[in-house]
């Protein structure tokens, strides 16, 4: 049964999918409210939280090890200083 | 003598690759947000050419084939082989589909004027040239993962079939399943970068 633990019912997996329907609906939606700069954002976060809802579950990483779980957020990190440094310089040229 | 298999050492080498790919299509995210950055009305202007009815359409089209490869997994280990199969072709066809929905979508920009090279965008302004060129690439450079994500699904379908992906032996269908739910992840950041910054 060492496989078990990595498994997701089909209910859980149709939930997951139906709420990542529910969050392109509000992103699209929200795209149509007209907030400035934080539109961007808006964007961001809920996409960020759709790839999150896909790892975790459709990916399976919590039970990819911790291995994968550490790895996986230090390539996020070292995405985050590259795009943090390249704003950085191109802000102040 | 039974086989040794080393399903960690597997799916710890197609993470690490998976990495690579966020990388590069985060180099391409960056050049996209700093030109948006210099030229918003441009971009913009870009995004609502661009048609929000197919971005969407496939937007939907691939998370349902990544529910459908998780799915298919899920019908393995409960050796439910024919469940399996059937998700598997499902996303392949979700696959296809994209793919025509694609050529649909460059094929009107084509016929527009709007392609890489082309006289209206080279006599436009330089920012929407610059758009449209970042959206050819990225479109594209995505076309191509999905290209290579439908021929690992069909080998992993093919290998079902055969009973060699197994419960007991299922890191291929795992890591073919893996790739494909990145080539979704990536359009998760295409689709509200490229048409819903109105």
């Amino acid at each position: 049964m060492e496989h078990a633990s990595h498994i997701f019912s089909y209910k859980t997996l149709g939930l997951v999918l139906g709420t990542l329907l529910v969050l392109t609906g509000v992103t699209v939606g929200a795209s149509y409210i007209d907030l400035g700069w934080i539109n961007v954002w808006i964007t961001l976060v809920i996409a960020s939280a759709k790839a999150s809802l896909v790892l975790v579950v459709f990916m399976h990483m919590k039970s990819a090890g911790k291995g994968v779980v550490v790895s996986f957020l230090s390539t996020v990190f070292f995405l985050a200083i590259m795009i943090g440094f390249i704003f950085w310089d191109v802000a102040f040229r | 003598m039974p086989v040794q298999r080393d399903q960690t050492g597997k799916k710890m080498g197609m993470w690490l690759f998976l990495y690579t790919e966020i990388i590069l299509f985060g180099g391409l995210f960056v050049l996209y947000a700093v030109y948006f950055s210099w030229y918003p009305q441009d971009f913009i202007l870009g995004a609502k050419a661009l048609g929000l009815g197919f971005g969407v359409i496939n937007t939907v089209i691939l998370l349902v084939s990544s529910f459908l490869v998780a799915a298919s997994i899920t019908a393995v280990h409960k050796d439910q082989r024919n469940t399996a199969l059937a998700a598997l072709t499902g996303a392949l066809v979700c696959g296809a589909v994209f793919l025509v929905n694609k050529y649909f979508e460059w094929g009107h920009k084509i016929e527009i004027g709007i392609y890489p090279g082309s006289e209206r965008l080279l006599d436009g302004p330089a920012p929407q040239n610059l758009f449209f060129g970042l959206y050819y690439v990225v479109t594209g450079l995505h076309g191509i993962h999905i290209v290579i994500g439908m021929v690992l699904l069909g080998v992993s379908l093919v290998l079902v079939f055969c009973r060699k992906i197994t419960a007991e032996n299922d890191a291929v269908l795992d890591n073919c399943g893996l790739y494909w739910h990145l080539v979704d992840l990536i359009w998760i950041f295409i689709f509200p970068l490229f048409y819903l910054v109105v």
